[in-house]
């Protein structure tokens, strides 16, 4: 691990941008997300609209996804945070669904007939309710993405990816460990974290 | 549009050269699948018999699965140098954990019911296995193989990048010398043949075993 001793700086450096990366994807996705799964909730047709052509997003792979924004974008941050985002879609898009559907009906009848506009019930009723799906959704989102991520190294975004490709260029089996081991700690590290979050929330809920 | 065009004229002019990689693309991506499934389908019988087993085997898949495809591939090399086997080794990692938690799920989460009137039939042990447990768990099991043909096929355009070949060269040949045409050449195929698979499973899934349940 000689590399990696005195590489620290690179790596912090590497792994902050992949961080970065992630999480800003998973902001956007999930800003777009709430949106339209606001929008889409209570309207079949449109859901279903919106499910197929994430779901389409979801299945193209990152790399030919990525080919396909270079023509428009460029290299760099903005085809990587694009196409992220475009992938945490499908799975953020279903739990805010499922999360807003789960309230019960009597609920809302509860909300109206205490003169809640529907803006109110909205942010005081039915979003705190879908949370625990909704922030499940968000880990999913979250660690499927930092794996991902690293494919964004290809397109000069940066993060872990980058050690991983120096590593293949150079022959250098150490570099290739140290970045995929960082990521799948990474990924495991926010699995948890926020496995422990939902728990904590959903007992919230009942309490 | 210009650049598809662009795309698809280069596709007609060196047909060899494009069909050698989507040939390559196929192997690897179809070898991978046949080989996970091949060990990943008895194993599961294997582990529901042992629950320390079971234990094992899923959490071992699971901590594979959190590496990134990229560093699965990369680490290859070192080990196998490069070409095609090393890639088909790698996507057969990344087949293994849908293909094989699927099944053991779909094995272990039979009806007790079921299982409990075939015993009551007299069914041996190997019975139940051959008659009900595999039948019933055989949606669970198509599932794995759906899941795990997408990423094998994600997996495969990063071959290149370890001297696998396959359609992503045409990607890593467009990105390193900014050829935008030739990146469509690897992104358009590439991304039909995802859309094609996923489709074409999920309309199989729905023949054999009807509508699947809302997830």
């Amino acid at each position: 691990m000689t590399w990696a001793h005195k590489n620290i700086g690179v790596i912090l450096e590497a792994a902050g941008q992949h961080l970065l990366l992630s999480f800003l994807s998973v902001i956007i996705g999930c800003a777009i997300a709430l949106v339209l799964g606001i929008i889409s909730a209570r309207r079949q047709k449109l859901y279903v609209l919106f499910l197929t052509l994430a779901g389409i997003i979801f299945v193209i792979p990152s790399l030919a996804l990525f080919a396909f924004l270079i023509p428009v974008m460029g290299l760099g941050m903005k085809p990587a945070l694009t196409g992220l985002s475009s992938y945490c879609l499908l799975i953020l898009l279903r739990n805010v669904v499922t999360g807003l559907r789960n309230v019960p009906a009597d609920v809302l009848d509860a909300a109206d007939g205490m003169g809640f506009s529907r803006w109110q019930r909205l942010t005081k009723i039915e979003l705190p309710l879908a949370l625990p799906l909704i922030v499940s959704g968000i880990r999913i989102a979250l660690v499927t993405v930092i794996g991902i991520a690293t494919v964004a190294a290809f397109i000069d975004a940066g993060g872990l990816g980058s050690i991983i490709l120096a590593g293949i260029d150079q022959s250098y089996p150490e570099k290739v460990i140290v970045g995929g081991v960082l990521t799948a700690l990474i990924a495991v590290f926010f699995d948890l974290s926020m496995t422990w979050m939902e728990k904590r929330l959903s007992r919230e809920k009942q309490a | 549009m210009n650049l598809l065009t662009e795309a698809i004229t280069w596709i007609a002019d060196n047909p060899g050269q494009f069909n050698r990689a989507l040939g390559q693309h196929l192997l690897m991506s179809i070898s991978a699948i046949v080989i996970a499934l091949s060990i990943g389908l008895p194993l599961a019988i294997i582990i529901i018999r042992s629950r320390l087993m079971a234990t094992l085997a899923v959490n071992s898949v699971n901590a594979l699965r959190t590496l990134p495809s990229l560093a699965i591939l990369a680490i290859m090399m070192p080990i196998l140098g490069i070409g095609l086997w090393p890639s088909i080794v790698a996507l057969t990692i990344l087949a293994l954990p849908p293909i094989l938690i699927n099944a053991y799920i779909g094995l272990r989460d039979v009806d007790p019911d079921a299982v409990e009137a075939a015993t009551g039939m007299g069914m041996s042990e190997r019975q139940i296995l051959r008659k009900i447990r595999i039948p019933l768990a055989a949606p669970a099991m198509f599932a794995g193989l759906r899941t795990a043909s997408v990423q094998v096929l994600a997996g495969a355009t990063l071959a290149p990048f370890i001297g696998g070949g396959g359609l992503g060269d045409f990607i890593a040949v467009g990105i390193a010398g900014m050829n935008q045409s030739r990146l469509l050449v690897g992104a358009v195929p590439i991304a039909i043949l995802a859309l094609g698979t996923e489709f074409l499973l999920g309309q199989t899934e729905r023949v054999l075993f009807g509508e699947r349940r809302a997830a």
